[in-house]
């Protein structure tokens, strides 16, 4: 099991109804579908994951995201979920608001840009880091807006989101462990993966 | 809305993957039909074929609710010589979408129609004469009514699903809202929960095409011994324009000459392959449709809204209805816009049902939902497996207990 959906798992209350823009393969609701009997709707561009969605027998609409969510009505989901997906929209900050609007709470996972490795990389190295939650090349890469665990809280003070939670996990590599002394600390340096539960 | 033009000639063997040969049935109902509209039949004749073998309890049949042209005959052939299979045949049989090795698969013409149900060509036994334009005036519920009577006829409590493109789908959504427990699956493709104007203008010049013929004489065709060829050979040319894109037109046809010649020089009359399609879209068409079931067909096309009763409000329609929802569109179809689809989502998801949706890519225009589209049957045969699914015994099984079921014999 993913370690994202164990750390997601906690947030979401039995029977609620989700909605995961950016769904994938449909691995998430699933495990949210079998873990908490959730009402779940994902939200997918890519065809082949759209068709893997539906037989796995979940609900799965096309739609791409940057062009917002104005199909959904306010306050129409318990959760709204956005996993490894931020850095992948046109606009993080419309997205954000969007999601605020249409859930009563939200829960933001990302690779943080900000991570000891990717400045390693980008320092030592002089290259656009790659790595296990960052496996592209710079020019193939669906990753076109990385922030730091810093720049998310930033924009999170700017747009008056509520932070209820952050949840960091650590490096690949090191032992596996959610919340180290190092990233309680300094998780904009230690955090190589940040998951937000965030509300208005 | 139409049929497919091109078909694989399997004069020599069945295709594998085909439905095989097929008979057509007829189911009769003797009581009075009351039509939404008011007035009454004394009796009704619906023709059908099925495909694949019902399962002991009764819960793999699927019902395919037929277009403006189609009608019963949705798959396989109906001899071994038959050069042209039905019109779903794509999408229908052993190990296609609609997988007949799962699903016992009821396909209908529907009341109204004119290969063999009940229609304007029928006698109205009350005068000895063919109805003609005296047909009452149907509505889609009017079919959906008629294809609940025949589920009863045939002890299909609920339907694994109910699946319709176009004017299809349209019966689809109705059978979601009028009978909410007697589907688990409706599966809409290239669908709306209402005309647009536009759409309405094209039927409107469509029918205007077929009653300005000198030779329909107001629908009483018949009795004057002959057939608005010539209106209905127009009509069906305008819905081929509607049905195709411009770009695949442009594909098929481009600027190509049938005949004659662009040189200087040399005066012959021109005839581009477009125009050579058309007409024989038009010809093939006038020769095989009743001009009444047209009019009635594209009225009751016309009329069809969703949430009329429910104060407009397609959310509140949708309020009622218990299965999962499958909607599907494709990008370069104008006839019925992806918009249209996206529409009827956006109140399945406000209703709080079950529903995926997924916007195909294809350059085939409204015909897209007849034809392979690759994506297509990815999404379609993927949803239709999870259904199979759920079906509790399979069509060998012969120890399921019968369904609980409130057959009410017409």
């Amino acid at each position: 099991m993913r370690d994202d959906y164990v750390a997601v798992d906690k947030f979401i209350d039995e029977g609620s109804r989700v909605l995961d823009l950016g769904c994938g393969d449909g691995g998430m609701l699933q495990h949210l579908d079998e873990s908490k009997n959730v009402r779940g709707l994902g939200v997918e561009i890519d065809s082949d994951n759209i068709t893997l969605c539906v037989s796995k027998g979940l609900n799965v609409i096309e739609q791409d995201i940057d062009n917002g969510l104005s199909n959904f009505a306010d306050n129409s989901f318990d959760t709204v979920l956005l996993t490894q997906t931020l850095q992948a929209v046109h606009r993080p900050d419309y997205v954000l608001q969007e999601m605020l609007r249409v859930g009563k709470e939200c829960i933001i996972s990302f690779p943080n840009f900000g991570h000891w490795h990717a400045r390693w990389h980008l320092m030592l190295r002089g290259k656009m880091p790659v790595s296990k939650f960052m496996p592209f090349e710079w020019y193939d890469t669906p990753n076109i807006h990385f922030c730091t665990v810093k720049d998310f809280e930033a924009l999170c003070e700017k747009q008056h989101i509520r932070i209820l939670q952050r949840t960091v996990q650590v490096a690949p590599g090191f032992k596996k462990r959610t919340s180290g002394w190092l990233n309680r600390a300094w998780p904009n340096l230690f955090a190589a993966y940040a998951i937000y539960h965030v509300t208005r | 809305m139409s049929e497919p033009n091109t078909y694989p000639a399997t004069s020599m063997l069945i295709a594998p993957g085909s439905a095989g040969i097929v008979e057509p049935k007829k189911a009769h109902f003797g009581q009075p039909f009351t039509v939404s509209c008011g007035r009454i039949l004394p009796s009704i004749d619906i023709v059908y074929e099925t495909y694949g073998q019902l399962n002991a309890d009764k819960s793999n049949a699927v019902l395919i609710c037929h277009a403006l042209s189609g009608d019963h005959h949705a798959a396989g052939l109906h001899s071994a010589d038959d050069k042209k299979p039905g019109w779903w045949d794509n999408y229908i049989g052993p190990g296609k979408a609609i997988d007949t090795n799962h699903f016992y698969v009821v396909s209908l013409n529907n009341l109204g129609g004119c290969a063999g149900s009940t229609g304007p060509s029928s006698i109205n036994p009350e005068t000895g004469k063919q109805w003609g334009p005296d047909f009452p005036t149907l509505r889609v519920r009017d079919w959906v009514e008629s294809q609940r009577m025949l589920a009863d006829k045939l002890q299909i409590a609920q339907w694994a699903a109910v699946i319709g493109g176009s004017l299809g789908g349209m019966q689809a959504m109705r059978w979601a809202l009028e009978y909410p427990d007697r589907l688990r699956h409706c599966v809409v493709i290239a669908s709306a929960m209402k005309l647009s104007a536009q759409n309405i203008a094209f039927n409107k010049t469509s029918r205007t095409a077929i009653s300005s013929d000198p030779d329909f004489h107001g629908g009483r065709y018949h009795e004057h011994n002959t057939l608005p060829k010539r209106g209905l050979a127009i009509a069906r040319m305008i819905g081929h324009i509607t049905y195709l894109s411009d770009n695949v037109m442009g594909e098929k046809f481009g600027r190509d000459l049938r005949s004659g010649s662009f040189e200087r020089g040399i005066e012959s009359e021109l005839e581009f392959q477009v125009e050579s399609y058309l007409r024989h879209q038009g010809d093939v068409f006038s020769e095989s449709f009743d001009a009444n079931t047209y009019m009635l067909m594209t009225r009751a096309l016309d009329f069809f809204d969703l949430a009329r009763e429910y104060g407009d409000d397609p959310v509140k329609a949708f309020a009622a209805a218990k299965c999962r929802f499958l909607v599907v569109s494709f990008t370069s179809d104008w006839r019925f816009a992806p918009e249209r689809s996206r529409e009827l989502v956006q109140a399945l998801i406000g209703a709080e049902k079950s529903v995926s949706y997924a916007e195909i890519d294809a350059p085939q225009g409204h015909d897209s939902f007849l034809l392979p589209v690759e994506r297509y049957n990815q999404v379609f045969s993927a949803y239709m497996q999870y259904a199979a699914k759920e079906c509790v015994s399979q069509p060998d099984d012969q120890h399921q207990p019968q369904a609980n079921t409130e057959v009410h014999h017409a």
